[in-house]
């Protein structure tokens, strides 16, 4: 039964990153991506880490690739064009596979497993503390400090970020909305009694 | 017959698959009439009949609308990218009843028991967005389009201050769990202990988002009838439009489900002395649906650039600032320890 959801969610992770890549139209490349991320959820699921599955959803297939999907959506892409380009790369990209795959097997060849290796694999924290209270522990406790300092560094890329693209634009009317909700009726509105037959002025 | 259940995987598999259609069945039949209630509802404050014609006092509308749906002619628009055409409607209806997996509806009612049941409904959620995301770029249209775009937007931003809101639930039991959750609010004072009194902002707080996140009125800007025709829906008829109702009004009874789960304390008994059990459940989540239709009924349609600035900058600095604070309370125990009601961990 485990074995047969390893299998599905590890054929569809390689399948979906295989056709992110080779998608004629953006906006699909992006759905199959977003495929492969929840089948990698599933198998952080399979590892009993459901903690991060968690995560990787919310964080990367509900924020970070609808924001993919709104940037795709909006490109003006020519596909004839990007498929040219795509045929002068590929040399290059072939290389560069062919190069990380041989570091990969040179790796994994002289990898040599320790005898504690089974040991150490087992878990950190006892049976009785779950899971998710487990890595709260270590974040918030013994890590504390990196912690801190990481979430720093994401505050100052945000500010960054919004400085870099902050313009104040004379032009363009702005809402001031405490005065929007102060209006009263009797300073927007002018009742005028129209005579029959003799209209205003 | 009980071995063949319990110990093999093709029997597991069957107790599963019969123990979803336990849920789904019930909660499709209940949707019928949830779909009658809430269009009877907003007839009564308008003072007209609203559906009276088929069935005993129209009781089986639902039903007719169903039949006429399946019947119709599916239009397909012309460039429309067919597969994702197609997906849409069903990622929306998927996702809308996926979440009811890990929703107990008594102690011990609940399909998969999971650690992180809240987060869980919180991630499927938060992929509701590509049925809509998915329905306005197929369609090759521009009006679902926009549509498409104000609903993602909207839906991304009050998913954050609901996020916001949960971990303030969440520090308080010490749990992610749906049954911790009523567990910690369990105790001799009936509704007195359940969380709404805590945490009585983060209600409110919560059932306002709940309606911007399900694109219920006021906030129902997607289908802004008068400017947008039926936003992402436009170019969908038929057994897909079907899907797109039905899964919009599943993810209404599920947060419905939420609220009386976090706040109400599910299927426990308010008064105390009487028993616990799923009946308080149906009840709540039927006393919370009937708010949502009155809201619907009484409120005028919000305009875009309030609801983003109500998400934004005042619901988010407002829950950012609750879950510090109640940090803080559940840490030191103000307030005789209201704040902190571990049952695990802790």
């Amino acid at each position: 039964m485990s074995v047969f959801a390893f299998y599905l969610f590890a054929i569809s992770v390689i399948t979906g990153g295989l056709f992110t890549v080779i998608s004629r139209n953006p906006v699909h490349s992006v759905l199959w991506l977003i495929l492969s991320f929840l089948s990698a959820a599933g198998l952080f699921v399979m590892l009993n880490a459901e903690f991060v599955a968690m995560l990787l959803i919310i964080v990367y297939v509900g924020a970070v690739a609808v924001l993919f999907l709104f940037v795709v959506m909006m490109l003006d892409v020519d596909f004839a064009e990007l498929k040219a380009e795509m045929a002068k790369y590929m040399p290059l990209g072939l290389l560069i596979v062919l190069i990380v795959l041989m570091q990969f097997v040179m790796a994994y060849g002289a990898w040599d497993a320790s005898a504690a290796a089974d040991g150490l694999r087992s878990q950190v924290v006892t049976d009785e503390v779950q899971n998710t209270a487990a890595l709260g522990l270590i974040l918030y406790d013994e890590y504390f400090l990196l912690f801190q300092l990481s979430g720093l560094i994401l505050l100052v890329a945000m500010i960054g970020a919004i400085v870099l693209t902050l313009r104040h634009r004379g032009d363009v009317k702005r809402q001031d909305v405490v005065a929007q909700m102060m209006r009263d009726p009797k300073l927007a509105m002018k009742l005028n009694d129209v005579k029959p037959g003799q209209g205003l002025q | 017959m009980a071995d063949f259940f319990f110990n093999t995987t093709l029997g597991a598999i069957l107790l599963i698959i019969g123990q979803i259609f336990l849920i789904v069945i019930p909660l499709l039949l209940a949707l019928a009439f949830l779909m009658y209630a809430d269009r009877k509802i907003w007839a009564s404050v308008q003072l007209r009949r609203g559906p009276n014609v088929v069935g005993v006092y129209g009781l089986l509308q639902s039903f007719a609308d169903f039949g006429k749906y399946i019947v119709k002619e599916i239009v397909v628009p012309a460039g429309a990218d067919r597969p994702v055409f197609f997906m849409a409607p069903m990622v929306s209806l998927v996702m809308a009843l996926v979440a009811w997996a890990v929703i107990p509806f008594n102690d011990g009612w609940v399909l998969s028991d999971i650690n992180v049941a809240i987060l869980f409904v919180f991630a499927v959620s938060s992929l509701e967005v590509y049925g809509v995301i998915m329905g306005g770029w197929a369609s090759n249209s521009k009006y679902p389009f926009l549509g498409s775009l104000r609903s993602a937007a909207q839906m991304i931003s009050y998913e954050v201050s609901i996020g916001l809101i949960i971990i303030g639930v969440i520090i308080s039991t010490g749990s992610m769990n749906f049954s911790g959750i009523v567990a910690a609010q369990d105790s001799n004072y009936g509704l007195l202990s359940w969380y709404w009194l805590p945490h009585f902002p983060m209600l409110i707080l919560f059932f306002i988002s709940a309606l911007a996140e399900t694109n219920r009125p006021p906030f129902d800007l997607p289908e802004a009838e008068s400017e947008l025709v039926a936003g992402y829906q436009v170019e969908y008829s038929s057994t897909p439009f079907l899907l797109f109702m039905i899964g919009e009004l599943v993810a209404v009874v599920l947060m419905c489900a939420l609220i009386s789960l976090m706040f109400f304390g599910g299927w426990l008994s308010p008064i105390p002395g009487l028993p616990d059990g799923i009946f308080w459940m149906i009840a709540k989540m039927g006393l919370v649906f009937f708010f949502f239709s009155l809201i619907k009924a009484i409120t005028p349609r919000y305009r875009y650039d309030q609801l983003m600035r109500l998400g934004w900058k005042v619901f988010l600095p407002f829950s950012l600032f609750w879950v510090v604070f109640v940090a803080f309370a559940a840490k030191f125990e103000w307030f005789w320890g209201i704040y902190a009601r571990y049952t695990v961990g802790g």
